[in-house]
């Protein structure tokens, strides 16, 4: 009896550790590929189509995935683990299969002029040292860049050549003549750049687009103009083509002390055109003026009615006067429509 | 320090006619003297052709001011008149505003004028008219812009503003290092 219990007992322990292996085992006819590298798992085992009828898709897809996933986190386990902060990171090797490429290839870029030159000359790029000998400093220093050896703008005595102006300042000399290098060197980056993307770039001046703005049509025609053999001299202008105004870079503003009298009759004659712009009939003064006549007559009415004793005198008050003179000037002025009383305006 | 260009002048003397009207001319062409105006550091100065002479012998960084400064130029080109141009605009006010004696001290702290504080105004202001404000005394105390015509001043409440407050002589107080 004991040992049947003892041999159940045993089967039922080893139906146990079945069950259990069960849910971790797979069974496959073909080994799966796996690259865990990149996680992957390829599965080349066939699918027979008739099982894939027979049950429901859904769980037919779902439990080949879990099979697969099963057997991938199986291999995982068997890589070298290590503890990171109370979790177990397992080290994944190095991926193995060559993804495509995310972006195209690069074309190759044209050559610059002086890759052109060198190529044509025969010029090989000749491999310099980083650090060069300075003398004043006894020490190796860099060859370019921050204390450089034989720093040319640290001098501090720069002899005077003998055909030079003596009062040349030959310190700014030097600073302006490097700033002219950089920008041409900059400039003919750009110009390499611009042969390499078969960008259009113009000689002088414009860029053409499609709708031009009048500024920019103006800018064309006397560019257009100038680029003659004698600079334009000998072109005739288009009817009323005006001389152009800024063609210098910089604005040009009249001297600090030009003629008096003219600057003075300039802006006498700004001011004339300015009050001849201004309309004469102002609209609503003239309603205004109309709505203050009203109102002295009303005034004057009641002032009658009220009796003599009250003189005209004592109500004037500074109000009052300014606009009867006011009121007397500006219907003067008024020519032309408004309403007026029957005044005599001065023409 | 340079004269002032077409365009410069032309905004100047729009901004100063709001105020003058057609007697910018008595300030352009004086008998007394040729006056100009010069622009330094974007602020317009008014002064004698002496003092432009002077004032040459002065590099652009040291030079502070020049004559009586009228006003600046903002960086989107337009012109400011400073309370410093008082002095000019008083004479040849077209449209004055008297303010009561009550109403001064608001009026040079920066406030608006109101209704309960005008004493006598101009007949035929129109409204937003540069105005000069005087008190009862006839003393200059500064400009503004009317914010109701001459009619509507008299009909309106008494704490309503008749004058938004442009510049004040109390400035010279209060704006003292901005004021050149």
């Amino acid at each position: 009896m004991a040992a049947s219990s003892v041999e159940e007992l045993l089967a039922k322990a080893e139906q146990e550790e079945a069950e259990k292996l069960k849910s971790i085992t797979v069974q496959k006819e073909l080994d799966l590929d796996f690259d865990l590298g990149n996680l992957l798992a390829c599965d080349k085992n066939r699918i027979e189509t008739r099982d894939f009828r027979e049950q429901k898709k859904e769980d037919f897809l779902r439990s080949l995935a879990r099979d697969n996933t099963q057997l991938l986190i199986n291999e995982i386990w068997k890589l070298p683990t290590e503890r990171v902060e109370e979790v177990i990171v397992a080290k994944l090797p190095e991926p193995t299969t060559r993804l495509p490429r995310e972006k195209p290839p690069l074309k190759p870029r044209p050559p610059t002029k002086w890759e052109q030159f060198a190529k044509l000359k025969g010029i090989q790029k000749k491999k310099k040292t980083n650090l060069v000998w300075d003398e004043t400093a006894k020490e190796w220093k860099r060859r370019w860049g921050y204390k450089r050896a034989n720093d040319d703008t640290k001098e501090w005595l720069i002899e005077v050549p003998e055909t030079a102006d003596p009062n040349e300042d030959q310190f700014a000399k030097r600073v302006k003549a490097k700033k002219e290098r950089v920008a041409k060197n900059e400039f003919n980056r750009l110009k390499n750049i611009a042969r390499a993307q078969k960008v259009k770039t113009p000689g002088v001046g414009l860029v053409p687009k499609a709708q031009q703005s009048r500024n920019e049509l103006a800018k064309a025609v006397s560019v257009a103009k100038v680029s003659t053999a004698s600079v334009g001299r000998f072109q005739d202008d288009l009817p009323k083509e005006k001389p152009p105004k800024n063609s210098g870079k910089r604005r040009k503003f009249d001297p600090l002390i030009g003629d008096f009298s003219s600057e003075k009759q300039k802006q006498l004659d700004l001011l004339k055109t300015m009050g001849s712009k201004k309309p004469r009939l102002d609209i609503t003064k003239a309603v205004n003026q109309q709505m203050r006549e009203e109102d002295k007559e009303e005034a004057a009415a009641k002032r009658r009615k009220g009796g003599g004793k009250r003189g005209r005198k004592g109500n004037m008050t500074g109000k009052g006067k300014a606009g009867k003179a006011g009121g007397g000037g500006k219907a003067g002025k008024a020519g032309g429509g408004g309403k007026r009383r029957g005044k005599p305006g001065k023409k | 320090m340079r004269p002032l260009t077409e365009e410069e002048t032309k905004v100047m003397f729009e901004k100063l006619s709001k105020y003058i009207g057609e007697n910018i001319k008595l300030l352009v062409d004086r008998p007394d003297g040729t006056y100009c105006f010069r622009l330094h550091q974007d602020r317009v100065y008014y002064m004698s052709e002496k003092i432009l002479k002077l004032a040459t012998n002065f590099s652009r960084d040291k030079l502070i001011s020049v004559g009586t400064c009228f006003g600046k130029f903002t960086k989107t080109t337009k012109f400011r008149l400073h309370v410093t141009a008082l002095d000019f605009l008083a004479p040849y006010a077209k449209f004055k505003v008297w303010v009561k004696p009550g109403a001064e001290q608001s009026f040079l702290y920066g406030n608006h004028v109101l209704k309960s504080g005008l004493g006598r105004i101009t007949e035929n202001t129109m409204q937003y008219q540069g105005v000069v404000v005087y008190s009862m005394a006839d003393v200059p105390l500064g400009f503004g812009v009317a914010a109701k015509s001459t009619q509507e001043c008299r009909r309106v409440d008494p704490m309503s503003i008749v004058v938004f407050h442009q510049a004040d002589v109390g400035e010279f107080i209060r704006n003292e290092d901005t004021l050149t």
